[in-house]
């Protein structure tokens, strides 16, 4: 994954409390519900959700209150896309709480100049899905290999450029047509290869392939990237 | 070898999608996360396909959420305290990551080829193929894509092919030419099922490729079809 940096040093060790109690604040502003139960359907954030990217970069400062507004937040989320691609609610639970502790433990790698918070959880929880599932090998790019080509340098601010693209993205989404959003949708969410959704859907694999394509193109478009 | 020139020639982009959404093939995969290390375009793009996969996971109807066991969060925190951070980042003033660089030898092969081969390119152990190239199986096919390296002499042709699936050529180091087009390192060529071709290393530094097939190759001539059987490709 390589929204990990190039940067290595040995960890000093945080303790960090037991006590299991939720906190009601989460160090940004926002009162946070203590029961579990109620989390997904009242999170009572005072007008919306917190900038998810500024609180896992609080997560990486060991800062316990934002994990627990993070887990409420995602945790329910990664289980449902576990439980998509076909976990038993017992595995789904377990990923899913294995991803939030995975992202706690790699907050520290996480850098807000590459992904939004739930593009990062996202390759979190895959990651530790198709380990799960080994259905295949997947090698992984090194960030710190010294044969890699480095990125230009931003132009402006590289905090602010990631988070004005994520959004970029996530309108052009919004905007596909229904049916280039749904192979999206199935190849996320589905686990299915390209050639298993053209038989899902009764369609030619070329067809398949060229939704993909005309989708992600919309993706690219929105962020400036053109073809070749 | 001019190494920091970007490629021209990038993986299809249903390929990238399918690397990002976690359903690819191992043998894809080696090749296309070895060209992102080459590419910052389709890293870039890979990172816009993730954001797809977030977004998706932001999106999920409340009404749809799956309910947790009410032990989760204590769970997860308990995951936490038994196998602690394992790194720390030094960040600056806008929270973005400080890196550090290591080394400045750059290897031909990058990561994460130079697992899969054992080495970079002067440490391996090349089998002879056919009367000029040479080749070295990383993933072994059996029903599932393979991949290879392959080593072409500078100034020779690959005995020319037909597909009966689609093949994938990531040039490491030299070039070649085929019908008309220039790959270079970190180039891909996409050969699908119609395309008879007879790619052509420049002459000069040896051809150095990663080539990934989903299905055998067709050899053309009558030698080559007799020993296609006896050289596994």
């Amino acid at each position: 994954m390589f929204v990990q940096a190039a940067c290595s040093r040995e960890h000093e060790l945080v303790p960090f409390s037991r006590d299991v109690q939720a906190p009601h604040r989460d160090g940004i502003g926002c009162v946070l519900p203590r029961a579990m139960g109620v989390a997904k359907a009242s999170v009572a954030m005072q007008s919306e959700d917190p900038d998810w990217s500024d609180v896992l970069v609080a997560v990486a400062g060991e800062d316990r209150s934002s994990f627990v507004a993070l887990f409420r937040h995602f945790a329910p989320r990664v289980k449902s896309y576990m439980l998509r691609l076909g976990s038993e609610d017992s595995q789904a639970e377990e990923l899913a709480q294995e991803t939030l502790a995975t992202v706690w433990r790699k907050a520290n790698r996480y850098d807000p100049t590459r992904a939004a918070a739930s593009t990062w959880i996202f390759t979190v929880a895959r990651n530790l899905r198709i380990d799960a599932f080994r259905r295949a090998n997947r090698p992984e790019l090194d960030p710190e290999d010294p044969a890699l080509v480095p990125d230009a340098p931003p132009l402006g601010d590289a905090v602010v450029e990631q988070k004005q693209n994520a959004e970029r993205i996530r309108s052009a989404l919004s905007a596909l047509p229904d049916e280039q959003r749904k192979v999206l949708h199935m190849s996320f969410f589905e686990s299915k290869t390209h050639s298993e959704i053209a038989v899902a859907l009764g369609l030619p694999l070329g067809t398949v392939k060229s939704r993909i394509r005309l989708a992600f193109g919309r993706m690219k478009a929105s962020i400036g990237d053109s073809d070749e | 070898m001019a190494l920091h020139t970007h490629p021209t020639h990038h993986p299809d982009d249903d390929l990238l999608v399918a690397y990002a959404s976690g359903d690819l093939d191992e043998a894809w995969s080696l090749l296309v996360a070895t060209h992102l290390a080459v590419c910052p375009i389709c890293r870039s793009r890979v990172e816009a396909a993730e954001t797809v996969g977030g977004a998706l996971l932001e999106n999920i109807p409340t009404d749809d959420l799956a309910d947790l066991s009410d032990d989760a969060l204590e769970r997860a925190l308990e995951r936490v305290a038994a196998t602690p951070p394992d790194f720390v980042g030094e960040r600056d003033g806008s929270g973005s990551l400080i890196c550090k660089s290591t080394s400045t030898v750059t290897p031909v092969l990058p990561q994460p080829l130079r697992d899969y081969a054992g080495g970079d390119v002067g440490e391996l152990e090349w089998r002879r193929l056919g009367s000029s190239a040479f080749h070295i199986p990383l993933v072994s096919g059996r029903g599932a894509p393979a991949a290879r390296l392959l080593k072409i002499p500078g100034g020779t042709a690959v005995p020319e092919h037909g597909h009966n699936g689609l093949e994938l050529t990531l040039v490491l180091a030299g070039s070649f030419v085929d019908d008309g087009e220039r790959f270079a390192r970190g180039d891909v060529e996409t050969a699908d099922t119609d395309l008879e071709h007879q790619p052509y290393a420049e002459a000069g530094s040896d051809c150095i490729c990663l080539a990934v097939t989903d299905a055998p190759l067709r050899f053309r001539g009558p030698m080559a079809r007799l020993v296609q059987p006896f050289i596994g490709i």
